[in-house]
């Protein structure tokens, strides 16, 4: 049964115009996944009305091209310039970014893309046979589920994250906090705007982020008195094939990535986190541990791999629940009531050809992404030979811009400069700036799983350990923020040396 | 950096502080419908003051001496976001690509020295580039002055 419905999208998908429509979409993708703050949900709303005249399994072709594109087109920015295109792509930073930097770009883009390529394809496989079962699990979610899952997620940031456990709940906090400024949308009340109507909107996360990551790193940058300048990444087909020799070696962080990356990413919100405890996880079972946030390989592997296989697991809920999993998804799910389908369920039944071409198209679009990277790869390598001082101002320029598109505001540059700089004392005093970028994205979904799960327990935080699925992951939670106390302890009980706890930078 | 350290976590404190403060104004309690309003921005707003006064500490007793930042660090930190400060108010008045191209040409000419032909063919270039881009492909229209104006857009 599957098969046939297999069979059947792969000869909609395989078309010559459709095929040339991923064509496209990748490439456009990729090109504003480089830019930052011109991320996949831009891009592809900002392309919806180029669709209209379409039948609606070609434009669901583009428009899931471009997020494909923008998956791999973050990667490029962030290990080239260490600008995160998009939140899920900061957690490659942290590794491809000094690998670029002592020259091994090349190798870095490549496990990269690869990485992408196998999250994405393991994704896929998994959408195409368990898309009715994993559904029918997430529908049983509540509030209290929602709520553990992000109690997990920043608990992992504070208890695997390394560096200074205080100053990561500190960081969480702030983002939160950030959140929480401007109208309450539950009760109609203005918080934390003191009077002041420009704070009435809050804080947009992608203004954050390009502050933050762009112009605080530039900072950094030319306070260490170290140019953009890169060296020659010796960027060419050996280096693909060298690194592919290499690659087989990560095969469990390859297989531990991808699970994460699929559990997370069904749920909104989900490749950030996933990339981030990911990466967490990968450095906890690493033998090169202490190598990681200096240049490993596989610091790069493992949140791709997540990043990727959350973002088309992302997918999952749009289809069969109707239900997004991610912004870019969400604009997704307009386009689909546009080209008068009705999201849901239903859509199985009554559009088959247009639910399985679209999965057969992510097997094809995947596969043309990854080449066509891949051959454009010494064009991106390119981009490190431009001088610094011709570098900087492009991006505070790029990144003026990127914070303008979001809402058209003069004002958001400001933040933009304000935030660059709080960046820039945040990273010199280990703050960590990942869970601060986080928690300003999912402060408001977070504060409303907190309350409705209150609502339905009468004001209990026990609800959060009594149901069965959320008492197992709010116990995980629980572990985790705990670790920083229990672990010298447990330590001194084995007679190990003294805790040296490694500080690993995480923003 | 000790001193940087207290600053910052004393900092933090009060920024915890005033969101206490205006939690409290909002009520934090149990509302006819819930929780209210504060309910959740005055226990971020505990963890934070309670996590930055043990910072505090820590900082006091065990943080490194090493200084936050040297003065030529300084001078060169102070030598990127300066320009960028003035070209961001400039924007206000010159619009986006005007202010951009000012920007370049100063920053590539008086910091990285290069010659005038390519000061001015990439200061003009890049916003020329970026106004096709972004105003005519992407139709995403930027803060804009008395030249495009004068241009007609």
């Amino acid at each position: 049964m599957g098969i046939e419905n297999l069979w059947m999208g792969f000869h909609i998908a395989i078309t010559p115009f459709n095929l040339w429509m991923a064509v496209i979409g990748i490439l456009l993708g990729t090109i504003i996944g480089v830019l930052p703050g011109l991320g996949g949900a831009n891009g592809v709303a900002i392309l919806l009305p180029v669709t209209f005249t379409m039948p609606p399994t070609s434009a669901i072709i583009l428009l899931t091209s471009i997020y494909w594109g923008a998956l791999f087109g973050g990667a490029i920015t962030s290990i080239l310039f260490n600008i995160p295109g998009e939140p899920w792509s900061v957690a490659t930073t942290f590794d491809g970014y000094p690998m670029a930097r002592s020259g091994r770009g090349g190798q870095a883009l490549t496990g990269a893309f690869s990485s992408s390529f196998i999250g994405a394809f393991f994704s896929i496989v998994l959408i195409t046979l368990f898309a009715p079962l994993l559904a029918e699990i997430a529908l049983r979610f509540g509030p209290p589920e929602i709520f553990a899952i992000q109690l997990l997620t920043f608990s992992s940031f504070v208890g695997l994250g390394g560096g200074n456990p205080l100053k990561s709940v500190v960081s969480i906090m702030i983002g939160f906090i950030l959140a929480a400024v401007g109208l309450d949308i539950v009760t109609g009340q203005l918080r934390l705007t003191f009077g002041f109507t420009e704070l009435m909107r809050g804080f947009d996360f992608i203004i954050a982020v390009i502050g933050l990551f762009g112009i605080g790193e530039i900072l950094l940058s030319v306070e260490e008195g170290l140019s953009f300048q890169g060296t020659r990444t010796g960027m060419n087909l050996r280096v693909v094939l060298d690194t592919w020799k290499v690659l087989p070696r990560y095969w469990r962080t390859f297989i531990r990535s991808s699970f994460i990356g699929f559990w997370m990413g069904f749920k909104p919100g989900g490749a950030t986190p996933a990339s981030f405890m990911s990466y967490a996880f990968a450095k906890r079972f690493s033998k090169n541990a202490d190598k990681f946030g200096k240049g490993e390989l596989e610091g790069v592997v493992a949140p791709e791999t997540a990043a990727h296989a959350a973002g088309i697991a992302a997918m999952l809920p749009m289809m069969t629940l109707g239900i997004p999993g991610s912004p870019t998804a969400a604009v997704m799910l307009g386009g689909l009531i546009i080209w008068g389908l009705q999201p849901g369920p239903l859509l199985f039944k009554e559009k088959p050809d247009f639910v399985w071409g679209l999965i057969a198209s992510m097997y094809t679009g995947n596969v043309i992404g990854v080449l066509m990277v891949l051959a454009f790869v010494p064009l991106f390598a390119a981009i490190l030979r431009i001088p610094f001082a011709i570098l900087t101002p492009l991006i505070v320029v790029v990144c003026a811009i990127g914070s303008y598109a979001v809402h058209n505001s003069m004002l958001d540059i400001w933040y933009m400069l304000i935030f660059g700089v709080v960046g820039y004392a945040f990273k010199k005093l280990d703050y960590p700036l990942a869970p601060f970028v986080l928690a300003l994205v999912l402060g408001d979904m977070a504060e409303n799983a907190l309350r409705q799960s209150l609502i339905m327990s009468q004001g209990t935080l026990t609800i959060f350990l009594t149901r069965p699925i959320a008492g197992v992951i709010t116990a995980a939670a629980i572990f985790f923020f705990i670790m920083p106390i229990i672990t010298p302890w447990w330590r001194r009980l084995r007679g190990g040396p003294p805790a040296g706890a490694p500080v690993i930078n995480h923003g | 950096m000790r001193t940087a350290d207290i600053v910052t976590a004393s900092l933090l404190m009060l920024l915890g502080g005033l969101v206490l403060f205006d939690a409290v104004r909002l009520g934090f309690g149990w509302g006819p419908d819930g929780p209210q309003s504060g309910f959740f921005p005055a226990w971020l707003a505990i963890i934070m003051i309670g996590t930055c006064g043990a910072i505090l500490v820590q900082a006091v007793w065990n943080a490194s001496d090493k200084p936050f930042v040297n003065r030529e660090q300084l001078r060169s930190v102070l030598a990127v976001l300066w320009p960028a400060v003035v070209a961001v108010a400039l924007m206000h008045f010159l619009g986006l690509y005007v202010a951009s191209a000012l920007y370049m040409a100063f920053y590539m000419r008086w910091v990285g020295h290069h010659s005038w032909p390519i000061v001015v063919v990439i200061s003009l270039g890049i916003p020329i580039a970026c106004f096709v881009i972004f105003e005519l492909w992407f139709l995403v229209p930027m803060p804009k002055g008395p030249l495009e104006e004068w241009l007609g857009y």
